[in-house]
């Protein structure tokens, strides 16, 4: 058992060059359909969205799913691009939620996007420093220390006065959501918030994972020494991988604390909820970004589907102690089914899916108007 | 400074250490031989000892409790090996340590799905008094488990060096292509690995659940295990024991010397935190395998 270093080859994104191959076939410049998707997807999340949507809908699945997606945007940079495992993802979520609350409450002439910035700075310089031990260390000796990280940091915000404002419980509300004069403490408003966040996020990500950084990043992962051999600063990448991982997931624990809970308490940032994180990039898809949404939407969604369905099935039966226990066995059922039966996530499946219903649409296309395929409507 | 009073503590130290050495010990036993980080070993441990007091709180006897949980043991031991570790053969280590995580939460659901969730107390009979050796006190129960400790320790050593699947085992460990190449069966010896690591978890479970009383945080156990291995060396049975060892002193002084200066509960980390320091040292652990790696 020489070789069990984590960091062999991730199933790439089976998304690749072909997503965009029919348009090319045809010759014709046009936006691809991925472009086209993530326009509509935005523009509904824009514009439809706050038009129709409940309070419940925003409150207990958006918000929290926004949260959640860029928190596992942030994981996914550093164990899906560079392949290096972390157990304590919520531990930088502490921070950037604590760090942004401190600022808000001890300078509050900044504006809150200054905030923002500064948590994610300041938990990427708490990443920085728990990643060091990266520099020396591989796979599961690396996983395991990460869990100092989640450890101590929960210990610190409990043990600490200064960092919750000497509140008894621990327990502390954030102050409502303004952002240049604007309140934005409705639902609405708070979601719209954390959509901007995210979405500007996942852009700048977006340009990252395809620059020759993510290309390093990539070569990190897939094989560290051959990286080293081709000249990369192996020792630079893992660090920085740590520091925009850290950075991304501390701005997704303000969002966290500041448009979803409203409150901050170290108990909910535990082992639990890096776990959580885990699951969302494991379920979505290793290095995809796609991934990290679709594993949020299922990890936000499930529990409450669960829920109603076993309400519906058992009535009575179905009190909150068998629920949360259901829960449990299902999640796991599902991360296993999942490892088995679709490793590189719901991203991959979705991209199968995408490929059988263009597949049948050509075909039928084809038969139909023998001459013409452009009408497809991709 | 007080000398006796600080051997008292270094010894206590010790004995908790032992205790996890032994939830360490299982882990050892599967990534050895398979090469999977089985972070469901602490869900196991509650199954286990959840099973057992349920049982003998229903009437049965005490062996008859012990005879059952280890047969529960040993089929989930083995549909876990069957089910999920199996179709996962030749995976990245990451993608098998996911899946144990994902069983631990199953066995965590099920088990107290089937037993309820309310805290059980578990007597084995042995009593915790102070026993005075030298002018140290020393918990006799702590006296008992590092006694069981040792036993299985040394029954798992004669089993590996003496047994024809122990020598199995180890060729397995060492080699997986060369054990499948002489006409091993592998998957006869994965099913006896996960049986034995379901033993090593009722034992684990017991000593524990007697100590801490059988409850859902007793799966969090794992998480103290994990800087023992870290320590050790991930492949390693002396490493589990040592480690603990170290552990379970480091811990205790900490607690006591420099806790009260820093606000105390620092036991939830410091293990991780020593571990780290000495693997910037030693990267692969005390007595770890030093991955060779090519290109």
């Amino acid at each position: 058992m020489t070789d069990l270093a984590l960091d062999k080859p991730v199933p790439p994104n089976a998304a690749g060059p072909n997503r965009t191959a029919p348009t090319a076939r045809r010759g014709m410049v046009r936006p691809s359909p991925t472009a086209l998707g993530v326009g509509l997807l935005l523009a509904v999340a824009f514009g439809l969205l706050p038009l129709v949507g409940s309070e419940y809908l925003f409150d207990a699945i958006l918000t929290p799913f926004l949260a959640l997606a860029l928190a596992g945007l942030g994981l996914n940079i550093l164990t899906g691009y560079a392949g290096q495992v972390s157990l304590g993802s919520a531990a930088f979520m502490a921070v950037g939620a604590y760090a942004a609350f401190n600022l808000s409450l001890r300078l509050p002439e900044l504006p809150f996007v200054v905030d923002i910035l500064l948590a994610g700075l300041v938990a990427a310089a708490v990443g920085l420093v728990f990643g060091l031990p990266s520099l020396r260390l591989r796979g599961f000796y690396l996983a395991v220390s990460t869990l100092a990280a989640q450890f101590f940091v929960q210990w610190v915000f409990n043990k600490v006065g200064w960092f919750s404002n000497n509140s008894p419980s621990g327990i502390v509300t954030v102050p409502p959501l303004s952002v240049a004069g604007l309140a934005l403490d409705g639902s609405v408003g708070r979601y719209l918030f954390g959509l901007s966040v995210v979405s500007v996020v996942t852009l700048v990500v977006w340009r990252l994972v395809d620059s020759p950084t993510g290309r390093a990043l990539a070569a990190l992962r897939d094989h560290e020494t051959a990286a080293r051999v081709i000249g990369l600063p192996v020792l630079r990448l893992k660090l920085l991988a740590f520091a925009v991982s850290s950075f991304i997931i501390g701005v997704a624990g303000v969002l966290w604390a500041f448009a979803y809970l409203r409150t901050v308490e170290p108990a909910g940032f535990n082992l639990d909820r890096s776990f959580q994180i885990l699951f969302i990039v494991i379920i979505g898809g290793l290095a995809s970004l796609r991934g990290a949404f679709l594993g949020a939407a299922l990890i936000v969604v499930f529990p409450l589907a669960l829920a109603r369905l076993g309400e519906t099935l058992l009535g009575g039966l179905f009190d909150s102690g068998v629920l949360e226990m259901s829960q449990r066995i299902v999640l796991g059922l599902l991360i296993i089914a999942f490892l088995i039966a679709e490793p590189a996530g719901l991203s991959a499946l979705l991209d199968r899916l995408w490929h059988r219903i263009a597949g049948r649409l050509t075909a039928l296309c084809s038969r139909l108007c023998p001459r013409s395929g452009s009408n497809r409507s991709v | 400074m007080d000398w006796s009073f600080f051997t008292e503590v270094l010894v206590g130290g010790l004995l908790s250490g032992v205790m996890y050495s032994l939830v360490a010990i299982g882990f050892v036993l599967i990534y050895k031989t398979s090469g999977v980080l089985n972070f469901a070993q602490g869900a196991l441990l509650l199954f286990a000892a959840l099973t057992f007091v349920s049982l003998t709180e229903r009437g049965l006897p005490f062996w008859a409790g012990i005879a059952l949980t280890l047969a529960a043991m040993t089929a989930i031991g083995a549909l876990i090996e069957r089910t999920v570790l199996r179709p996962l053969v030749n995976q990245p280590p990451i993608t098998l340590f996911m899946a144990t995580l994902g069983v631990s939460y199953v066995i965590e659901g099920a088990a107290q799905l089937l037993w309820g969730t309310q805290v059980h107390g578990l007597d084995l009979g042995i009593d915790d008094l102070p026993l005075e050796i030298g002018g140290v006190l020393i918990s006799t129960f702590d006296l008992f488990a590092a006694a069981v400790a040792g036993a299985m320790v040394a029954g798992l050593t004669l089993f590996f060096r003496y047994t024809r699947i122990g020598l199995g085992f180890r060729a397995v460990a060492d080699d997986p292509l060369a054990a499948l190449a002489v006409g091993l069966s592998l998957d006869r010896i994965w099913t006896a690995v996960w049986t034995a690591s379901g033993v090593v978890a009722l034992v684990a479970g017991l000593l524990w659940g007697a100590r801490l009383g059988v409850q859902f945080s007793l799966s969090l156990v794992v998480l103290k295990a994990l800087p023992v291995l870290v320590l050790g060396g991930f492949d390693s049975i002396a490493g589990a024991i040592v480690g603990g060892l170290i552990v379970g002193a480091v811990e205790k002084l900490a607690e006591v010397y420099a806790g009260p200066l820093v606000g105390g509960g620092i036991e939830g980390w410091i293990a991780y935190v020593a571990a780290l320091g000495f693997l910037l040292i030693r990267p692969a652990g005390l007595f770890g395998a030093k991955p060779v790696e090519r290109v």
